[in-house]
């Protein structure tokens, strides 16, 4: 009997988030070849569900629509999803904020553990994850007849190509809905047009040496030369540089970029966490001695507001 | 006055009475706050060289940081008269009295251990956590949004999952406003703003607040205040596991790559590489 899989989608804004192309790679993993169905629940979210539909190894793709569903919030969408689980084996969501805050709360409605942020599949049932920042890499297995929920850490997975059209479905599940938490706003942070920090291909990312707010622009500006996403470490998060949702690392972002290119960054264990699944880590930094010299594969000792300049001359 | 003080000792009647002019003349009976022992953030865990786990003898144990962060909202909250009761509560060995009574130092008002001998998994520590929610009756829950040891980010969640409330995780702001509450949250996006009726579970982000230091006059004083011990087998919570630990392994090392002398050297390494065109 083949296992049967069941994706949560992230989406936002009639997108639907790659997160969900990473999730479809690791159920190709857990399951080869059987293909696993995705949730989308949503309001008005056909053009979601089209883009899930055009994904590889998806079956079939289920649409909640209603308005209750217009804004992501975990108290709502968990008993829909907690009553559509019980038809499968594995459910699975990203290990983003959207899933980090849902996916626990569906486990729990179905009284089952989860296992969170699962980086790579050893075996059906036999998965790995990091613990302790990622200083240890814990191994689980989810005994035979327990239904397996877990977020997928997304960083581990690349994302699936486009496949052949699945078939879209509507449902409709009986589940009450609360009415006690209530969406008010979403405050955007600071990408503003440039390319988005967990599926850019390229990522340059500044610390505390930066030194302020104002002078981020020089990294600004290199990244809009390049084409490259802009992160940060969680001190000059902190110290109020720049937003909360450029932080990379344990507790930010966890990514997984071609080209990372960290600026004025130390490169406490958190942060290193959260990049060491990059192709090539290039570190610039005034202080020999940082700790991100002994992961990066290209290192520069040296100003940053000198090899900054240099640097966008070069590529210019 | 209408405000209900019962159950509360003359200690409490202090806050009860600042509470009650706070705002809408509302305030909280109790917020509880959920701390978990775990090997403090400073130190450089190593795995076990057999893999099953990660050495923890003669290891400096803390309280969770996130967990002393959501104490810290506790008090604040009850500090400008918006909670009369900050009672903490953890859930593990009888070593975890060390962390409740620096809970108590910081200025919890009780404690509360919940005695268990071998590790949980997050869907059982949320099964005893509702059993005492539904024994103190809080209007308010903060835990921490995850423990930096197992890194599981759950048992807020579940716990609001099994008590059927609401829940506002990651949170970078807090404000009650009656019997409401409007959390600010650090999400992918960006801030997600949610509003929750109570009673509810926020599970804090880093930024929320910075915890405070405690005094040693504090430490003394939290001696005396009340600790309560009970059996986690006594309170008719399901503990057992869903998940099997198989082992533990060091991380794969990233290998550490060559320096470069100037910016030449690194635009020469960076073309190699493909980049920049």
């Amino acid at each position: 009997m083949t296992a049967k899989i069941l994706i949560i989608a992230e989406h936002a804004g009639g997108r639907l988030n790659q997160s969900t192309a990473r999730c479809l790679a690791c159920a190709s993993q857990i399951s080869p070849g059987a293909g696993a169905d995705v949730l989308v629940a949503g309001s008005q979210c056909g053009a979601v569900a089209a883009e899930a539909a055009a994904l590889a190894g998806v079956a079939e793709v289920l649409v909640i629509d209603r308005a209750e569903n217009s804004a992501p919030v975990a108290a709502v969408l968990a008993p829909q999803i907690a009553a559509l689980a019980t038809a499968y084996d594995y459910v699975l969501g990203p290990s983003t904020t959207f899933g980090k805050d849902l996916m626990p709360r569906v486990a729990a409605l179905l009284r089952v553990g989860q296992v969170s942020d699962l980086m790579s599949v050893e075996g059906p049932r036999r998965f790995t994850r990091p613990v302790y920042a990622g200083n240890a890499i814990q191994s689980v297995e989810v005994p035979e007849g327990t239904r397996v929920i877990a977020t997928v850490r997304t960083a581990s997975f690349r994302p699936v190509a486009a496949g052949a059209a699945a078939p879209i479905r509507g449902v409709q599940v009986g589940a009450a809905l609360p009415t006690h938490t209530r969406f008010i706003e979403l405050r955007s942070g600071g990408g503003g047009e440039r390319p988005d920090l967990q599926t850019a291909r390229l990522v340059i990312s500044g610390g505390r040496g930066v030194g302020s707010e104002a002078n981020f622009r020089i990294l600004y500006q290199l990244a809009g030369k390049m084409g490259a996403a802009v992160g940060a470490s969680r001190a000059a998060v902190d110290a109020g540089f720049v937003p909360n949702d450029m932080q990379v690392g344990q507790t930010g972002k966890i990514i997984a970029p071609e080209l990372y290119m960290a600026f004025g960054i130390s490169g406490a264990i958190q942060h290193l966490t959260g990049i060491k699944d990059a192709g090539l880590i290039v570190a610039v930094n005034k202080d020999p001695e940082a700790p991100i010299f002994q992961i990066a594969d290209i290192g520069l000792v040296g100003d940053l507001f000198q090899v900054i300049p240099e640097l966008e001359k070069r590529i210019g | 006055m209408a405000v209900d003080v019962g159950g509360l000792s003359p200690y409490d009647w202090g806050p009860t009475i600042r509470a009650a002019c706070f705002g809408c003349g509302k305030s909280m009976k109790k917020i509880m706050v959920c701390l978990k022992r775990v090997v403090d953030y400073n130190v450089r865990v190593r795995v076990k060289a057999d893999g099953t786990g990660v050495v923890t003898d003669g290891v400096k144990m803390s309280i969770n940081p996130f967990d002393e962060i959501a104490l810290e909202e506790a008090l604040r909250i009850r500090e400008r008269g918006g909670a009369a009761e900050v009672v903490v509560v953890t859930i593990g060995p009888a070593d975890c009295q060390q962390q409740l009574r620096t809970g108590l130092a910081m200025g919890a008002d009780r404690a509360i251990l919940v005695e268990h001998g071998t590790e949980l998994e997050p869907l059982a520590v949320a099964g005893l956590l509702l059993k005492l929610v539904e024994k103190e009756h809080p209007d308010l829950v903060i835990v921490g949004k995850q423990a930096i040891d197992d890194d599981c980010n759950q048992t807020g969640q579940m716990l609001a999952a099994l008590w059927d409330r609401p829940q506002a995780t990651f949170a970078s702001k807090l404000e009650v406003d009656g019997d409401r509450i409007r959390v600010t949250r650090e999400v992918d996006a960006g801030l997600e703003v949610i509003e929750a009726d109570l009673p509810a579970v926020v599970t804090t982000d880093l930024r929320l607040n910075e915890p405070r230091y405690v005094k040693l006059p504090d430490i003394m004083k939290a001696k005396k205040k009340p600790l309560e011990i009970l059996a986690a087998g006594s309170l008719g919570a399901a503990l057992e596991p869903s998940l099997r630990t198989t082992g533990y392994a060091p991380p794969p090392e990233r290998q550490k790559g060559a320096m470069v002398a100037d910016v030449d050297a690194l635009v020469g390494a960076l073309r190699d590489k493909g980049f920049l065109g």
